[in-house]
């Protein structure tokens, strides 16, 4: 897969992963004060595993079990037109709801903001969550929107030109974050 | 008299010589003729045949002149190298009566492109009900001699004896175009595979046949003449040649585009190639090249048929059956027959020539090209191929299934007794006619 | 895609993409978001040549369903009238700015001409032509076979239908649903079994991707899925059939048939039903009868169409 990028620097490795998932995961319960009503909802694709991995982590700290799901957003992105119309992911909400709960939104990296605004709409039609948090492996800058993470794994400051990507193991076979300069096979 | 020398040309694509034309007529074949007085053509080596005679075509005239006139259809037969046309019946008014047909006739003679034999309705209104005044038409200053109800079928097996003894009377002929109704109600193409997964109504062969075996069987029984129009499938073939080994009177036509097109060309439902009798199967335009190459299909005959664009710019149910032929006749049968090996010019003059001619009872027409005969001569190159643009076309109708189409052969020089009607491919205005400056 | 005019322009893999978002809308239905903005200041244009309540309907909520918004144009045109109808009113609407026509029309080929003239720039889907095709409905039909005969419904993403017996009793040769059905369901890999009288199979049907029987009974223990087309009373006028008592004795599907097919066999119908001619009432009515789920999936396959044709950027 490292062929195919173009003049590929690999920002964080496997153990840099580890340890921002781990902080997010501290920071989120301490922010929260615990982990009552704490619902974590991945964004497809790697958001959601990445979504698991907090939650595991937090039962590894607190024993708590966190319901985790997956909320795609691809029908309610507001930038459609751009390109042809994308295969829809999973969207599975965990049996107890979103109503009355806190919501974290989970994905693999914060750019523009739309995914997010999309995802705020979505949450719309499938309830109402007391808050709305969101939790990203990485923020690459350059928002279009008044959109911010409130849990960061890392801040990585990019040009336009360049391409940021997250690879998670259970989806790309290894964790690492790599910026370059064209695309993936899986997006 | 007007004199025209015509040099160097190959008649029936045979050896070169030089024709000299004195008024109507041909005065002298020979090599190095002086030219005297005569205004020279020069031939340019290309081949010389008699002009050809389409036994079917549709002028429209009177009654839709939005899609054709006779002026327009004589000026497009010229054009397709053809010095005479039989124009069908089924007009508005029908020409079933002495009144419209000598109408006709007189226009064509007026316009003066090309002779215009108007054919008369079997059936008044060719509506199939009862017999149209034949005697009268026949002895009108039409001389009409082939009747056809063209369009339909003349389908009351008895209605089609009585015609087939009538005709006797003049010695006149009955044209049919063969489709029994009740199988064919709603038809749209070929009954086939195809169109059951186009979801377009059938029309089946069997339909065809069916009439053609009849009426060959009732010509025999009443020992008369019989002619099929638009001869479209392969059992149609066969059907004839046992007929005629049995001695049966029948003579059968095949237009151009039954020799060259087939109904794979419905898939993106474009009308232009919805057409009666429709395209059929590649086997089926096997079956006619095979025919017409061994005589057993005598002539081509182009069923010239103009259409108006609305009424081809629409959904296929709602468009008009027909396609054009005059202009792109000889091109699409060269194209379609000259892989086989028995066909060649003379071959191909007597079936779009002198058999057509003979059958129509045409007398000045078809003659060979001949010291003596009447200078009705076509000039053909065959070293160029055109793509196909129907802008270009002198018909007033543009629907042609060889629209971009490249087709071999082209029409440079047209005389119609005598007279120089088209020069270098392009009809000349009448007024103009012989005048060289 | 651009246009949706014919099972023939799916792939196999288009074909189960469409059923797959399909799959997706479902689940977000069913978790509660009813509407979606997805379409948003595009306009879909119902243009119905034809009578059809139920088609119309469903095209109507599934455009309304993802924002878009919805003109209806019932127009019952003249057939004698040469089409202008249909020319002028393709123009009309590309002035008005249409993104999607979803047509249904009376000559075979009319939604292939909207799509193929340059009368119209729109996407084009093809609500039923003539007799040629329905896309639309052999794809609700599929997703509704997919849907009852896969167990868990995980299970069905990505999946065909491969292996499954289906039958397809009735009038084929006037149906264009079962034009469509016995191609995608070919092109999903189930095995198809067509069956009615001789009179009512089309010419060349020997050459078509399905087995053809003249009776009904010996087919039935062996179906996974039996699917009754509407066989129109009036048929008998042109001696497709004697009359429709000798049609519904010989191929109705009546509780005694209905009993002879294996336990988890289901019976579809596209609708509207001649109850008592195709089908019983008892047996339309009954707990092997999809047909309710066959009209509420109608609506979730035509917004996953809409979507897959008209949500992005058309341009493959």
């Amino acid at each position: 897969m490292k062929e195919s990028y173009k003049d590929p620097r690999i920002v964080a490795d496997s153990d840099d992963i580890s340890r921002a998932i781990r902080r997010l995961s501290h920071q989120i319960l301490e922010n929260l004060k615990g982990a009552e009503n704490l619902v974590l909802l991945g964004i497809p694709s790697r958001g959601v595993p990445l979504a698991h991995r907090i939650s595991q982590n937090i039962a590894d700290i607190e024993g708590t079990a966190i319901p985790v799901g997956s909320l795609d957003v691809t029908l309610f992105r507001d930038d459609l037109k751009l390109r042809p119309a994308k295969t829809l992911e999973r969207t599975e909400l965990p049996p107890e709801g979103i109503d009355g709960k806190v919501v974290v939104l989970v994905d693999d990296v914060l750019y523009s903001g739309r995914t997010i605004r999309a995802a705020l709409d979505a949450l719309n039609e499938f309830g109402r969550p007391t808050i709305v948090q969101l939790a990203v492996l990485v923020d690459r800058g350059h928002r279009e929107l008044p959109i911010r993470a409130d849990y960061v794994g890392k801040n990585l400051p990019t040009s336009q030109a360049e391409k940021v990507f997250v690879e998670i193991s259970e989806l790309d076979g290894q964790d690492q974050i790599v910026i370059s300069h064209n695309e993936l096979k899986n997006p | 008299m007007t004199e025209i020398l015509i040099t160097r040309v190959r008649p029936y694509g045979e050896e070169c010589v030089d024709i000299r034309i004195v008024g109507e007529r041909i005065a002298e074949i020979g090599s190095s003729l002086e030219a005297g007085n005569a205004l020279v053509v020069n031939g340019q080596d290309r081949v010389a045949l008699p002009s050809f005679v389409d036994l079917h075509t549709h002028l429209r005239e009177p009654g839709r002149e939005d899609a054709e006139t006779i002026a327009t259809g004589s000026r497009a037969a010229a054009k397709g190298g053809f010095s005479a046309v039989f124009a069908m019946a089924n007009t508005s008014p029908v020409a079933d009566s002495a009144g419209v047909v000598e109408q006709v006739w007189r226009i064509g003679k007026e316009v003066g492109y090309v002779d215009v034999f108007p054919i008369g309705a079997v059936t008044v209104g060719i509506a199939g009900e009862r017999l149209a005044e034949l005697g009268a038409m026949a002895n009108s200053a039409a001389h009409v001699r082939v009747f056809s109800d063209d369009g339909n079928c003349v389908s009351d097996p008895l209605l089609m004896r009585r015609a087939l003894e009538y005709v006797k009377t003049f010695g006149g002929v009955i044209a049919q175009h063969a489709q029994e109704p009740r199988l064919t109600e709603g038809a749209q193409m070929n009954e086939s595979e195809l169109s059951s997964s186009l979801g377009l109504a059938g029309w089946p062969a069997v339909a065809e046949e069916a009439i053609i075996a009849r009426d060959i069987l009732l010509a025999s029984h009443v020992n008369s003449r019989l002619h099929i129009c638009h001869v479209s499938t392969a059992g149609s073939v066969d059907l004839i040649r046992w007929a005629k080994n049995r001695g049966v009177d029948v003579t059968a036509e095949v237009t151009p585009h039954h020799l060259l097109l087939t109904q794979e060309l419905a898939t993106g439902y474009d009308p232009v190639y919805k057409v009666n009798p429709p395209l059929r199967a590649e086997s089926d335009v096997m079956a006619l090249r095979a025919g017409l190459a061994d005589g057993t299909i005598d002539i081509v005959a182009t069923d010239h048929a103009p259409h108006p664009h609305e009424a081809k710019d629409c959904e296929w149910n709602a468009a008009a059956f027909g396609m054009l032929g005059l202009e792109t006749a000889l091109g699409a049968v060269v194209l379609s027959m000259s892989q086989l090996p028995e066909w060649d010019w003379r071959t191909l003059s007597d079936r779009m020539s002198a058999t057509p001619a003979l059958i129509g009872q045409a007398l000045d027409h078809g003659r060979p090209i001949a010291v003596g005969e009447p200078a009705n001569i076509v000039i053909v190159d065959t070293q160029v191929e055109k793509v196909i643009d129907p802008s270009e076309f002198a018909s007033i109708s543009r629907n042609s299934p060889y629209r971009a189409m490249t087709l071999p052969t082209s029409i440079s020089d047209v005389f119609f007794r005598g007279r120089h009607v088209v020069r270098a491919g392009a009809v000349v205005e009448i007024g103009e006619v012989n005048s060289y400056d | 895609m651009k246009h949706l005019i014919s099972i023939e322009d799916l792939s196999r893999d288009d074909a189960i993409k469409i059923l797959d978002t399909a799959e997706r809308l479902d689940a977000l239905t069913e978790q509660g978001a009813k509407k979606l903005p997805t379409l948003r200041g595009r306009t879909v244009v119902n243009l119905f040549y034809e009578d059809s309540t139920r088609t119309r309907l469903s095209f109507e909520l599934a455009a309304k369903r993802l924002s878009a918004d919805v003109i209806t144009f019932s127009a019952k045109g003249s057939s004698v009238s040469k089409g202008e109808s249909l020319k002028d009113t393709a123009l009309t609407l590309q002035s008005m700015g249409a993104d999607a026509v979803v047509v249904r029309h009376h000559a075979s080929g009319a939604a292939h001409q909207l799509a193929h003239t340059g009368w119209i720039d729109a996407g084009i889907i093809n609500a039923g032509d003539g007799t040629h095709e329905h896309p639309t409905q052999a794809l609700l039909d599929s997703y509704t076979l997919r849907g009852a005969l896969t167990k868990d419904r995980g299970e069905a993403l990505g999946a065909g239908l491969d292996g499954i017996n289906v039958g397809i009793v009735g009038d084929v040769l006037h149906s264009r649903v079962a034009r469509s059905n016995i191609r995608l369901l070919h092109k999903l890999g189930a095995h198809v079994v067509v069956i009615g009288p001789p009179t009512l199979m089309p010419v060349g049907i020997d050459k078509w991707p399905c087995e053809v029987r003249y009776d009904i009974d010996g087919a039935l223990p062996s179906l996974d899925a039996i699917m009754m087309l509407r066989v129109q009373q009036e048929r008998m006028n042109g001696s497709f059939f004697p009359s429709p008592e000798e049609y519904s004795r010989m191929f109705g599907l009546n509780r005694s048939r209905a009993s002879r097919l294996p336990h988890h066999a289901i019976v579809l119908h596209p609708g509207p039903m001649n109850r008592g001619m195709e089908i019983t009432a008892e047996v339309a009515d009954s707990h092997r009868s999809v047909i309710t789920q066959q009209v509420a999936n109608g609506v979730t396959v035509r917004m996953a169409v809409l979507y897959l044709l008209v949500g992005g950027d058309s341009i493959d």
